[in-house]
């Protein structure tokens, strides 16, 4: 008898702390971030898609020369790009440089296999489409149009 | 299926529980033989969630498994990246530079943190209160938040590599890390009195599920539930890798071998990974975050083994090579499959709702299992 009472009021009181301790919560300041209207600041390090990075000599330029390191080493193969020799120029020349979003898994590879630098993690993280193709990026395109 | 049989005055029935069913957190499903609302026979049905990993693994190079590991154990992708670097360089024969070996080690701690945190979150609310996992969810996203900073993901990281790691860690990161373990030492004591304390909690789980150390033996379990009955088995102390030796840290022993036992003992290793964290943070090396490697490692003919301290328990990456950059075979040995398969016999007997608690104190991530 004694101990059931005992139980009782130890019991009655631990949930008597833990209400204390959820009504504090009432006094503490607001962490909810009213995401569309405010925005937190995205880390310089985050992973987002790749994209080429432009010269910084010629911002109208990329760096890629076109040696498919990144196409060979892509663990899932979501990268498929295309050069062709041009008069004049040493080299290939990429014409076409295709990121197929919906595979990549965000490793690092080809940022870090790259031998010109020429790739980067982009920041962003706003990734939205209604179809597949949504994600089929054309990195070249990208840097023509000056995205 | 019969899903219900008279046996003499019995009436037995057969629920189904899964394969969507909150608190199988995750592709589980059970086949509960029922009589009333006691349970008779548990049996899990797995592989819903397969995704032939350790084929993957063979047929690509070495290097293009590393996102793979991640996608196991999405609780504890560090600690699974640290596993299978370990074993390429261990095969390869490449040793990783110290502060590598520390940054490993820090974020792999931290890693096990949010683990831990979701984990003490979601059992409480396996068991009905809500309100706990929102302060849980309030610390995980300062960890969280951290790893974004250094590694790039949020979840599944891809941040280890044969040699070291991707980025370095700076002082801004040392600064929010120091910040956080005086953040979540401070939060401890307010866990203590909201959840251990809580006499609904304490009633719900204590001398619930029990075991002994004869029984996680035999079913190969390994991890908090079997520091739980009173092994202080641990690969951080058993089998020390990495830079774990150089740290002073206990291994938490509970010897109740019931639900309530693992609980304490994952919430008093949140206190010691706090206190790896913080030795680390003060030893931290300095020198190259990553060991010169030749561009590419042929993984030469042989085996290897390395096993980590997953949050759930012991990890073992096995990898066989031929002489070739893919590997030959990769076995992986999951925790989480044994501590499963300790969950008929724990919950032989159980009422259907105690099912639930004694799962959620398991702890146990189907994708790892399933893989």
């Amino acid at each position: 008898m004694k101990d059931y009472f005992a139980v009782l009021f130890t019991g009655g009181k631990s949930l008597i702390i833990g209400m204390i301790i959820t009504l504090r919560e009432f006094f503490r300041p607001v962490v909810t971030v009213q995401y569309p209207r405010e925005k937190l600041v995205v880390t310089p390090n985050y992973r987002g898609h790749t994209y080429l990075v432009r010269d910084e000599e010629k911002p109208e330029k990329h760096r890629c020369i076109t040696c498919g390191m990144c196409q060979r080493e892509c663990p899932s193969g979501c990268i498929a790009l295309g050069g062709e020799k041009r008069e004049g120029v040493k080299g290939l020349v990429l014409t076409d440089y295709r990121l197929d979003f919906t595979k990549c898994s965000l490793c690092g590879t080809c940022v870090e296999i790259c031998p010109t630098a020429a790739l980067d993690f982009s920041q962003e993280y706003r990734a939205v489409g209604l179809r597949r193709e949504d994600f089929h990026y054309d990195l070249l395109r990208m840097v023509e149009e000056g995205k | 299926m019969n899903t219900s049989t008279t046996q003499g005055n019995t009436h037995r029935y057969v629920l189904n529980m899964g394969p969507q069913h909150p608190s199988t957190h995750g592709v589980l499903r059970v086949i509960l033989e029922m009589e009333g609302e006691y349970v008779v026979n548990p049996q899990p049905v797995l592989g819903y969630g397969h995704r032939m990993h350790e084929k993957m693994a063979e047929s690509r190079s070495w290097a293009g498994f590393l996102p793979n590991t991640a996608r196991m154990d999405y609780l504890a992708a560090l600690v699974y990246n640290h596993g299978y670097v370990g074993v390429v360089e261990r095969l390869a024969g490449i040793e990783p530079t110290p502060r590598a070996e520390y940054i490993r080690v820090i974020t792999s701690e931290l890693n096990r943190l949010q683990s831990h945190l979701l984990w003490l979150g979601v059992l409480v609310l396996d068991l009905g209160a809500f309100t706990p996992i929102m302060y849980t969810f309030e610390d995980r996203e300062k960890i969280l938040d951290i790893l974004e900073d250094v590694t790039g993901s949020r979840l599944t990281y891809c941040y280890m590599r044969v040699g070291g790691v991707v980025n370095d860690i700076d002082d801004k990161f040392v600064e929010r890390t120091r910040a956080y373990i005086e953040w979540q030492r401070s939060r401890m004591p307010m866990y203590e009195k909201l959840v251990t304390g809580n006499i609904i909690f304490r009633k719900r789980i204590e001398e619930l599920g029990e075991f002994t150390p004869d029984l996680s033996r035999r079913y190969g379990v390994t991890g908090p539930v079997l520091r739980a009955s009173g092994v202080p088995y641990d690969i951080r102390r058993a089998e020390p890798y990495s830079a774990y030796p150089e740290f002073d840290f206990e291994i938490p022993v509970e010897h109740g071998g019931d639900c309530m036992a693992t609980y304490l003992v994952r919430v008093r290793e949140i206190e010691q990974s706090l206190r790896i964290l913080e030795q680390a943070l003060d030893k931290l090396p300095e020198g190259p975050f990553r060991a010169k490697t030749p561009k590419k490692i042929k993984l030469p003919p042989g085996d290897a083994s390395f096993a980590v301290e997953s949050p759930r328990g012991e990890l073992v990456y096995h990898m066989t090579a031929d002489g070739s950059d893919i590997p030959y075979r990769l076995k992986i040995r999951v925790p989480s499959f044994s501590n499963l398969s300790i969950m008929p016999e724990l919950c032989r007997g159980m009422l259907l709702s105690d099912v639930c608690a004694c799962m959620g104190s398991l702890d146990l991530v189907i994708p790892e299992i399933d893989r």
